[in-house]
């Protein structure tokens, strides 16, 4: 029963972090058809401008309840001032060309943040433990977990929650349906979408930086961990469908659950357990549980 | 144009080419130093082993070091170092690359044990004098590599580590009935794990093992392994984490209360002994993967060492630092010994050498005078009333007593009770 509950929490906590790592991604790519590789990048960044906006803070011995507000400031700064540079600068002149094409361009933009991030902040380890300490913990059957790792769930939901909200009650969440459907129609109705292209890149790019920020004070903030992320964001919007938002939580629950099984029962399978469960998937859903189904145009 | 001066534009043009296609100059011997310059092991690792580099190679060229080692250069010649990152996809290709291209007169590096069972046979192949100055796993020198020519490992492997944490958890009393593990899923934390779990079943009848956690290596994330590690409720907490993971786990691994409720023993704990001072509770056991940091003894060596590098960075050397000295200092001492610093003089004089490093004597005395061994130390972690880290009940044991002697394989050592094994 211990075993069984503590899967079920693990499962949920790992699940929410994929979930927030991960969802960016897949908004973009349903919006606009770009396998942006370059979400490590915005990973990377929110995690490192939160550790060390924290780090400071902290210096100054101020009451560790404001570093939780600094957490979501830097990583919109960290997501809308990169995304920007990155779509104005670079992939608005690249709409509409072949999608391996802006695989391409987007690991070129990848590795250049890699090394933005190294000449910002260098190649030494940030730590910003303390919001992470600060909530205590929680004991379930005598495991004690965080509070942070609650506190994750709950923003995973609310930004989930948010998220689907958008899409579905609001004129512009509707009119970015439109998009998602058919460009060339929504065009042709008179949307704008290039600014909903810029839009849409921003808000994904700052949450692959909330992704990151939220992680920091868990973590030792490193050189490369937005290579590891991408790969496993890669695995959950795969297994959900890509461009899908509810594939994503549900990609995400796949993924963490899997995870957590192996670890607690089989711990050496725990990696092999996650692509087993995305191969298993694709075997039967090629283009993953919830891919939008694409007319065929003629 | 005349003849003239095509003649003298043909003559110009030879005599450049020809100054190109020489040799360097006879004082003068590249070295190819490969660490990690970027990824996760940039940090804890690479950077403060090309730092150690840096250092140590000026003083070497300048004749600034201490006793023994105040003569300038390598037998004379003055080192001129490449640097090369070791977080590469074609590791092997960069390899050739020091080797075919670039005409090193020997590689030293590589931090990774992937990396250097990836490199240990190319050297071979290439014939080209190759030190390996940190890499743990004991596979190179008995699995991969079983001959050597041409390779050299001037560190201990990961064998003296996981034997003496088994060693320093009895002889420090600690009850080690139940027994987990939490290793990276490579050769380094297999290794680790293999040998830490085959000495406590030698040193402990009754340890149980109640799980054995296998993250991949920058995961980050442990909050499944804590949670697996917590419902068995070990006594023993063994761990070979490296840096960013070692840091993670003991953030993550410190909030959930693992460290109060087992003993924790982290190998490689001591990069982060002063960094996360305040979150590895006190009673965690440390080792710095030799005497190395806060473990060395006190020498004039270490001195230099330790003020040089904290002028020179603004920070105190850590184990992977004091590796870097230790192999550059193996190689001058064999060079001077040699009166050379050609590859095969070099080899000659290294195999078997014996030389004092900023952590103490070293003996290139397994693998048929090829791999390293040392004494090595663990302590206890606690922290001081101004808020730093230190080391008590340090306990240090002779390298004949947690090394195995020459020809025998490490694991089988173990499993025969450490049958030689010389300790004090």
């Amino acid at each position: 029963m211990l075993t069984a509950v503590a899967i079920a929490v693990d499962g949920l906590g790992f699940a929410a972090w994929l979930f927030l790592s991960s969802v960016g991604l897949t908004l973009i790519y349903g919006v606009m058809r770009i396998l942006n590789i370059a979400h490590g990048g915005f990973y990377a960044l929110g995690a490192y401008a939160s550790a060390w906006a924290i780090g400071l803070y902290m210096q100054t011995g101020q009451p560790v309840a404001l570093a939780f507000l600094i957490i979501p400031v830097m990583a919109v700064l960290a997501g809308t001032v990169a995304g920007l540079l990155i779509e104005r600068g670079v992939l608005r002149f690249m709409y509409g060309r072949d999608e391996v094409l802006m695989v391409l361009v987007t690991y070129a933009l990848f590795l250049i943040l890699e090394d933005v991030t190294k000449l910002i902040w260098g190649t030494d380890s940030y730590v910003a433990w303390q919001p992470a300490y600060a909530l205590g913990t929680i004991d379930i059957m005598g495991i004690p977990y965080t509070g942070y790792k609650f506190m994750i769930i709950g923003v995973a939901v609310v930004c989930g929650g948010a998220l689907y909200w958008g899409l579905s009650h609001t004129r512009v969440g509707k009119l970015l349906l439109v998009v998602i459907e058919d460009r060339e129609v929504a065009g042709s109705l008179g949307i704008n979408v290039t600014r909903f292209f810029t839009v849409t890149f921003l808000v994904g790019a700052t949450l692959g930086a909330l992704g990151g920020a939220l992680t920091a004070p868990e973590i030792s903030v490193v050189p490369g961990i937005g290579a590891e992320i991408i790969v496993m964001a890669f695995a959950v919007i795969v297994i959900g469908g890509m461009g899908s938002i509810p594939g994503a939580v549900i990609g995400a629950l796949i993924v963490g659950l899997a995870r957590a099984t192996s670890v607690h029962l089989y711990p050496p399978a725990e990696l092999f357990s996650i692509y087993l469960v995305m191969a298993a998937v694709l075997a039967v859903k090629p283009y993953g549980l919830f891919a939008l189904a694409e007319g065929r145009k003629i | 144009m005349g003849i003239k001066t095509r003649i003298l534009t043909t003559t110009a043009t030879l005599a450049a080419s020809a100054a190109l296609c020489l040799p360097a100059a006879a004082d003068e011997v590249k070295i190819g130093v490969v660490t990690f310059l970027s990824g996760g092991a940039a940090g804890p690792f690479g950077v403060p082993a090309r730092n150690a580099a840096e250092l140590v190679i000026e003083a070497i060229n300048d004749g600034s070091l201490p006793a023994p080692y105040n003569s300038a250069g390598l037998a004379g010649d003055t080192i001129a170092p490449i640097y090369v990152d070791e977080n590469s996809k074609q590791k092997n290709a960069d390899f050739q690359k020091l080797v075919e291209k670039d005409g090193v007169e020997l590689v030293l590096g590589y931090i990774s044990s992937s990396s250097c069972k990836a490199i240990a046979p190319e050297a071979e192949k290439l014939k080209k004098l190759t030190v390996l100055f940190d890499c743990g796993t004991p596979q190179i020198f008995e699995e991969i590599v079983t001959e050597p020519k041409y390779t050299f490992r001037t560190a201990a492997t990961a064998t003296m580590d996981n034997v003496a944490a088994a060693r320093y958890l009895m002889d420090t009393g600690a009850t080690s009935d139940r027994v987990a593990g939490i290793n990276q899923n490579y050769a380094w934390g297999q290794d680790s794990w293999r040998d830490f779990s085959a000495s406590m079943a030698q040193l402990a009848s009754k340890a149980e093992i109640v799980t054995e956690q296998y993250p991949k290596v920058y995961a980050g994330q442990y909050g499944s392994e804590i949670s697996a590690i917590l419902t068995k409720r070990p006594d023993v907490v063994h761990s070979s984490f490296w840096g960013g993971d070692m840091e993670a786990f003991v953030i993550q691994g410190s909030a959930r209360g693992v460290f109060e409720r087992s003993k924790v023993v982290l190998t490689a704990g001591e990069t982060a002994m002063h960094s996360l001072a305040k979150q590895i509770p006190d009673g965690t056991i440390i080792g710095a993967r030799g005497p190395h940091g806060d473990l060395a003894p006190d020498s004039a060596l270490n001195d230099w060492f330790r003020a040089a590098y904290e002028a020179k960075f603004g920070s105190l050397p850590t184990y992977p630092s004091y590796k870097m000295a230790q192999a550059l200092l193996g190689v001058k001492s064999a060079a001077d010994k040699a009166g050379a610093s050609s590859q095969d003089a070099i080899i000659a004089a290294l195999a078997g050498l014996e030389w004092e490093g900023p952590s103490g004597k070293v003996s290139m005395a397994l693998a048929g005078g090829h791999q390293a061994i040392q004494d090595t130390a663990y302590g206890t972690f606690k922290l001081t009333e101004d808020g730093k880290g230190s080391l008590v009940d340090i306990i240090r044991y002779d390298a004949t007593c947690v090394n195995p002697p020459e020809g025998k394989i490490s694991i089988e050592w173990i499993n025969a009770g450490f049958d030689g094994a010389s300790c004090n």
